[in-house]
C-alpha cells in the first residue's frame, strides 16, 4: 500500500493526541486508509472539513508536519490462490519474506451474507476428542471458542482440531500471538505436510496493538475468498480475541469514549458479532467455520470479553485442569456446542444424545457428591459410584489427549455405565438400554 | 408529521453510523432521510437536531461516505407497509423483503418492497354502502394462507366516514381501489389494501384493553402448569448465554396457540434463523392443518446486521402485531433478544455523547422498555370482536447478572417472569426456568382464576400451589441435607427432596427435542399433575435414606419413559401400570388418589 505520485498530500497536522491525528483534508471518505510519515492509519471520524485518523502503530514521534496521503480506500487485501501456504502481517503485506501477492483487491470487513441465502449447518466436523465429538460435536458453519485460561495449551488443541478437521483451508488469525506460538503454528502446520493449505495472518506481540484490529477481517476476507469463490470448507482460526478486545478498548479509551462494563466499549457486543458471524454454510457447499480462543482470568466468564463471546457464538469449549487425573479436560459442565443437535444421533449413532447427557448428569452427580466429601459427610454407596465413574469419564474421555472415533467414544460411555451403575441410575431411554447395554 | 415540503441538506460530519447534515428548511425529529453516495442512497433517521444541523442515525454501514453528499428528506417517520402477503416472508428490520434482494451477500441501500404488488386477492366485502366507518374498521377479508386478513379503513384516519362504494366480491391487488369512503365534510378518500404506519406509534384502533384473562396454550409444561402466561399477556425470559433462551422461545412459537406468530431476531445469530427457514415450513401447524411458516412473519436484523435497524425491528414487528390483533386475531410476538436493541440504543447514545445513566444506557432505557411492552395485550375491537398481542421478550444480561439495567427495568414491564438459571442448565435441566424464583403475575388474576377453575376443573389452582409449595420445601430440605449431612437428618428430610425432584424431573424438565416430550397438551399436562401429585400424597416408608433416593430414582426413570410415550397409548398405559406396581413396595397406604 504505497502512496502514488499523483495523490495529494498534506503537511499540516492540526491536533495530536496518543492515538489520533487530525487535519484539513478535502474528499476523504469514512473508513479511508491514509499513511502518515510511513505510518498506516485509518478515517475513524470526520468532522466538517477536519479528518481524524487513528494511526494504528501509535503517534510517538509524529511531527506536526508530517506527510500525510489518503489511499482512496478503505483497507483492503488481494485474494488469489496464491494465499495458501503464505505467512502476512495485519495489512496484509507478506512477512515470509515471499514476493507479493498477485489477484483481486477485495475489501475487508465487506457485508453480511443475506440470512435468507444460508444455508443450514449440517456437516459434522470429527477432531478425535471425545470433549468435543461426544459431548459438544462441531458442525461446519458454527463458530465457536475455547474459553481457557492462559496458562492452558489452547493453542496446542486448536492446532490438533485444525488439523484433524478436514478443511480445504486453514486460516490462522494471529493477534498478539508470542513469537514462539507462531513458530509452534509454523511447525506443527509444516510437519504435517499442510502449509499448502494455510494461509496466516500475524500480529504477534512485537507489533503495536492496534494493528490487530485488522486481523479478523483480513484472515476473513481471505477465507470468503475461497469458500465462496471456491466452494472450499474453510477454517477461521482466531487466537487470542481477548487480546483483540484488549485493542478495542485501548482504541475506545484514547478516543475518550465512555466505557462500558469492564472498560469495554459499549458496541463490543458488535464489534465481535461482526466477526463472528462471518462463520457460514454457503448454498453453494463452500463454508466457513471459525474456531476461536477466548483467554479468561482465572476461568472468569463473566467477564464483559467472555461474557460477550458467549453470548454471541454457538457455544464454548472450555479446558481446564482435572487436578484427579493431573491432565487438561475439556470441563462438560461450562462447554456448549449449541448445534450438536443438527449432527448427533444423525451423522452420529442414535444412542449418541442419550449417552452424552445421561454421562454429564452422572458427572453432576459426582460433583454433588465431590462436595460433601469436601464438606466432610459420609458418602454412600451410590456416592462412591460417581466419583469412580467421574475419574474414569474424565480420564477415558475428557481428557484433550484422547483421540478416538465417536462410535468408540460411545461404547466407552455405555462400558463406564455398566461397571458403575444400574439400568435405573441411568435413566436413558428403554429401547436404547435393550440395544446397546452390555453389548460391548 | 406537520411538514411536507422537501427539506434537502449536505453531510458536513460523520462518526461510525451517526451523520451529522446541514440542512436548508424544516426538519422533524425522527424523520426519515437519504444520503446519497455514488450508486447507493443510504436510509437514515433524524435523532437530534441542533440549530441548522441534524443528527442522523444511519440504517447502513457509513464507509466510504464523504461530506458534501446530499440528503433527501422525506417528511415522514420510519413506517411500515401494512397489506395481505406479511405471512411467511422474511423480512430485515425495517421490512425490506429478503427474499426479494440479489445475490448472497447483503447490498447496502438495497430497498425491496414488503409486499407482493402483482398478487391477486380474492376480496370479500364486510361493509356496505351508507355504512358509518371509522379508522380500524373492517371493510373486507381477503384470505391470506388460510387465516382472515381484514382489510381495515386506515388507521391514521382520524374522523367519521360514510362508505360511498365498496367493489364486488371478487380479485384485486393490494393497490386497487376497494372501497370509496366520505368525510362529514364531503373529502373523499380512496381506500386499497395498503396502509402505512409510523413503527414507534402503537395503533390504537379498538375500543379497550381488559385485563388478560384466559390462558394461552404453549405446550411447555413449567409455563403452563406453573406460571401461565395468557393470551395478550407480557413475560420474559432473561438468563446467561447458552442457558436456552432461544430454545425456549421457539418452542413457544412452534405450539403456542396462536394464530399469527412474529419472530423478531434482534441482534442475534444468523444461523438461529436459518434454523427458523427451513424448520418451519416443514412442521404441521396442528390447529389449522398448514405449515407453521405460513402463519409466521420473520423479522431479521441478526447481530452483524446494521446496528440502527436492529433497534427499529423490535418496532417493526411490533407494528405489524398491532396490525393483525386489529384484525381480530391472535398474536404471539417474540423478541430475541431484547437486550440487542438495549445496547443499539446504548450505542447511539454514546456517540451522541448524551449524559449516560446505568452501565452507560441511556437514563430514559426504563420509560423506553415500558412503553413497548404496554403495546401487547388483549383488545375489544369497535366491532366486538377481540385481538390479542401477547409478547416474550429474551433478556441477556451482562454477566449473567440480574441486577443490570435491562433486567431490572423488563420486570417492571413484564407480568411473566420466567428466569433461567445458569446451574439447572449446567446440569441439563433444560428447561432451565428456575421454579422459585420464577412467576406468573396473572395467577393472582381473579379473571384467570375463574377461567382456569373453568376449563381445567377446581382442583387445578390448588395442584398447582400444591406443586409450588413442595418445590420449595424441597429445596429447603436439600439445603438442611447439605449442610447437616445426608444422615445428620430425619429419613423425612429426603423424602421431601426426592418428592420435589420428582416434580422436576417429570414435569418441569421437558425435552425440546423429543418429537413426543416437545409439547405437551394442556389435558396430558392435567392428567401428569396429578399423576405426581398423587405420588406425592402417597406416604412411603423407607428403612434408610439410601433407598429413597434409588425408589424415588426409579419412580421418575418410570414417569420419564410416559414421558417419552405417546399420551395413553398402550406403551404408555404399560408404563403407568408397573409404575403403579413399584409404588406398592414402599407405600404405607396408598391413599386412593380422587386426584387431589
Ligand atoms: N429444552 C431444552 N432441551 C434440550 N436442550 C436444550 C434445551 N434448551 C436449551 N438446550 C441446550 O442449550 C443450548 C443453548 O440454548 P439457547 O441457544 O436457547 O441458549 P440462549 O439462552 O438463547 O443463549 P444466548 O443468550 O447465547 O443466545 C442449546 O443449543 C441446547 O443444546
Ligand atoms: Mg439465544
Amino acid at each position: 500500500m504505497k502512496s502514488q505520485a499523483f495523490q495529494k498530500v498534506y503537511t499540516k497536522l492540526k491536533n495530536i493526541t496518543k492515538a489520533t491525528v487530525s487535519l484539513i483534508a478535502e474528499d476523504v471518505g469514512y473508513d479511508e486508509m491514509a499513511v502518515v510519515n510511513g505510518r498506516m492509519a485509518q478515517v475513524v471520524k470526520i468532522v466538517g472539513d477536519e479528518v481524524v485518523l487513528q494511526v494504528f502503530s501509535g503517534t510517538e514521534g509524529i511531527p506536526t508536519n508530517a506527510e500525510v496521503t489518503f489511499l482512496g480506500n478503505p483497507p483492503q487485501i488481494k485474494v488469489s490462490d496464491e494465499l495458501s501456504g503464505r505467512f502476512f502481517n495485519a495489512y496484509g503485506q507478506p512477512i515470509d519474506g515471499g514476493p507479493e501477492i498477485e489477484g483481486e483487491i477485495r475489501e475487508i470487513g465487506g457485508p453480511s451474507v443475506n440470512p435468507v441465502r444460508r444455508e443450514q449447518p449440517s456437516q459434522l466436523i470429527s477432531t478425535g476428542i471425545a470433549g468435543i465429538d461426544l459431548n459438544n460435536s462441531l458442525v461446519s458453519g458454527q463458530k465457536i471458542p475455547f474459553f481457557a485460561d492462559s496458562d492452558q495449551p489452547y493453542n496446542q488443541v486448536m492446532a490438533n482440531v485444525a488439523l484433524r478437521a478436514k478443511a480445504d483451508k486453514i486460516i490462522l488469525g494471529g493477534m498478539g500471538l508470542s513469537n514462539d506460538d507462531y513458530l509452534f503454528f509454523k511447525q506443527v502446520f509444516d510437519n504435517a505436510g499442510a502449509l499448502d493449505r494455510i494461509v496466516s495472518f500475524v500480529n504477534t506481540t512485537e507489533n503495536p496493538p492496534v494493528e490487530r484490529l485488522l486481523v479478523p477481517d483480513m484472515a476473513l476476507t481471505a477465507a470468503e475468498y475461497f469458500a465462496v469463490d471456491k466452494n472450499e470448507s474453510v477454517l477461521v482460526l482466531l487466537t487470542d480475541m481477548t487480546l483483540f478486545a484488549d485493542a478495542l478498548s485501548i482504541v475506545s479509551n484514547r478516543m475518550d469514549q465512555i466505557p462500558s462494563k469492564d472498560s469495554m466499549p459499549g458496541s463490543l457486543y458488535s464489534d465481535l458479532a461482526r466477526i463472528y458471524e462471518k462463520a457460514v454454510q454457503f448454498p453453494s457447499g463452500g463454508s466457513i467455520t471459525i474456531v476461536a480462543v477466548t483467554t479468561l482470568s482465572g476461568g472468569d466468564i463473566t467477564h464483559a470479553i467472555p461474557d460477550n463471546t458467549g453470548y454471541i457464538t454457538e457455544g464454548q469449549l472450555f479446558l481446564r485442569r482435572d487436578t484427579d487425573i493431573g491432565k487438561v479436560i475439556v470441563d462438560p459442565f461450562r462447554s456448549l456446542s449449541r448445534l450438536k443437535q443438527l449432527v448427533i444421533g444423525e451423522q452420529t449413532r442414535e444412542d449418541h444424545p442419550q449417552v452424552m447427557n445421561a454421562a454429564v448428569r452422572l458427572y453432576a452427580d459426582a460433583a454433588n457428591a465431590k462436595t460433601k466429601l469436601d464438606n466432610g459427610f459420609d458418602l454412600t454407596d451410590y456416592d462412591e459410584r460417581t466419583l469412580d465413574f467421574a475419574k474414569a469419564y474424565s480420564e477415558k474421555l475428557l481428557a484433550i489427549d484422547v483421540n478416538v472415533d465417536t462410535d468408540t467414544m460411545l461404547d466407552i460411555g455405555w462400558e463406564l455405565f455398566g461397571k458403575y451403575f444400574s439400568k435405573a441410575e441411568v435413566g436413558i431411554k428403554k429401547e436404547m438400554v435393550d440395544k446397546y447395554w452390555n453389548n460391548n | 408529521m406537520e411538514k411536507n415540503d422537501n427539506t434537502t441538506g449536505t453531510v458536513s460530519g460523520i462518526i461510525a453510523n451517526l451523520v451529522v447534515v446541514d440542512v436548508d428548511g424544516p426538519v422533524g425529529q425522527n424523520e426519515i432521510c437519504f444520503i446519497a453516495h455514488g450508486e447507493e442512497s443510504l436510509m437514515a433517521e433524524v435523532i437530534k437536531v441542533t440549530g441548522n444541523q441534524a443528527y442522523v442515525q444511519v440504517f447502513e454501514s457509513t464507509r466510504g461516505l464523504k461530506p458534501g453528499s446530499k440528503v433527501d428528506f422525506r417528511g415522514h417517520l420510519l413506517e411500515v407497509t401494512l397489506g395481505p402477503g406479511m405471512l411467511s416472508r422474511n423480512y430485515d428490520g425495517l421490512q425490506n423483503d429478503l427474499d426479494k434482494m440479489e445475490g448472497v451477500f447483503l447490498k447496502r441501500g438495497d430497498y425491496t418492497d414488503p409486499l407482493n404488488r402483482e398478487k391477486k386477492w380474492s376480496f370479500k366485502p364486510l361493509a356496505s354502502k351508507g355504512d358509518e366507518v371509522v379508522a380500524g374498521d373492517w371493510l373486507g377479508e381477503v384470505e391470506e394462507n388460510g387465516m382472515p386478513h381484514r382489510i381495515m379503513v386506515p388507521f391514521k384516519l382520524e374522523e367519521t366516514y360514510t362508505v360511498k362504494s365498496l367493489v364486488k366480491e371478487g380479485d384485486y391487488t393490494v393497490d386497487d381501489e376497494i372501497a370509496v369512503i366520505e368525510s362529514k365534510d364531503g373529502e373523499t378518500i380512496s381506500v386499497t389494501m395498503v396502509q402505512k404506519w409510523p413503527v414507534k406509534v402503537p395503533i390504537k384502533a379498538f375500543q379497550e384493553k381488559p385485563r388478560p384473562f384466559r390462558l394461552l396454550e404453549t405446550g411447555v409444561r413449567c409455563i403452563d402448569t406453573l406460571n401461565p402466561i395468557t393470551e395478550g399477556g407480557t413475560g420474559f425470559i432473561p438468563g446467561p448465554f447458552g442457558t436456552g433462551k432461544t430454545v425456549l422461545q421457539h418452542a413457544i412459537s412452534k405450539q403456542a396457540e396462536a394464530d399469527i406468530v412474529i419472530i423478531a431476531a434482534c441482534g442475534e445469530r444468523a444461523n438461529e434463523v436459518v434454523e427458523i427457514f427451513k424448520e418451519f415450513p416443514e412442521l404441521d401447524d396442528p390447529r389449522t392443518g398448514k405449515k407453521l411458516i405460513e402463519r409466521t412473519t420473520i423479522i431479521a436484523n441478526t447481530s452483524n446486521m446494521p446496528v440502527a435497524a436492529r433497534e427499529a425491528s423490535v418496532y417493526t414487528a411490533m407494528t405489524l402485531g398491532e396490525y393483525y390483533r386489529s384484525m381480530g386475531l391472535k398474536v404471539l410476538l417474540m423478541a430475541d433478544s431484547t437486550s440487542r436493541w438495549a445496547q443499539a440504543l446504548r450505542e447511539m447514545s454514546n456517540r451522541l455523547e448524551e449524559l449516560p445513566g446505568p452501565d452507560a444506557f441511556p437514563m430514559d432505557l426504563s420509560a423506553i422498555i415500558s412503553n413497548f411492552y404496554s403495546r401487547a395485550g388483549y383488545v375489544h375491537l369497535k366491532n366486538e370482536k377481540s385481538g390479542s398481542i401477547t409478547f416474550i421478550g429474551t433478556v441477556s444480561p451482562a454477566g449473567g447478572n440480574l441486577k443490570e439495567p435491562v433486567t431490572e427495568n423488563t420486570r417492571k414491564a413484564a407480568r411473566c417472569f420466567y428466569g433461567l438459571s445458569q446451574d439447572r442448565a449446567d446440569s441439563k435441566r433444560y428447561p432451565a426456568i428456575d421454579p422459585i424464583d420464577s412467576y406468573s403475575k396473572y395467577l393472582e388474576y381473579p379473571e384467570l382464576q375463574k377461567s382456569l377453575e373453568k376449563n381445567m376443573g377446581e382442583h387445578w389452582l390448588d395442584n398447582v400451589i400444591k406443586a409450588k409449595d413442595v418445590l420449595l420445601s424441597g429445596k429447603e430440605a436439600n439445603e438442611q441435607i447439605n449442610i447437616l449431612g445426608d444422615d445428620g437428618v430425619p429419613i423425612d428430610f429426603h423424602d421431601k427432596f426426592w418428592k420435589a425432584e420428582l416434580i422436576d424431573f417429570v414435569v418441569l424438565q421437558q425435552d425440546a427435542f423429543d418429537d413426543i416430550d416437545a409439547s405437551t397438551p394442556l389435558e396430558r399436562q392435567k392428567y401428569m399433575l396429578e399423576k405426581v401429585l398423587s405420588i406425592v400424597d402417597t406416604e412411603f416408608e423407607f428403612k434408610n435414606f439410601e433407598q429413597v433416593g434409588d425408589f424415588f430414582k426409579r419412580l421418575i426413570n418410570q414417569l420419564k419413559q410416559m414421558n417419552y410415550s405417546e399420551f395413553q397409548s398402550d406403551k404408555f398405559n404399560g408404563f403407568e401400570k408397573e409404575l403403579g406396581e413399584m409404588l406398592q413396595e414402599h407405600a404405607v397406604e396408598v391413599k386412593q388418589e380422587e386426584a387431589v
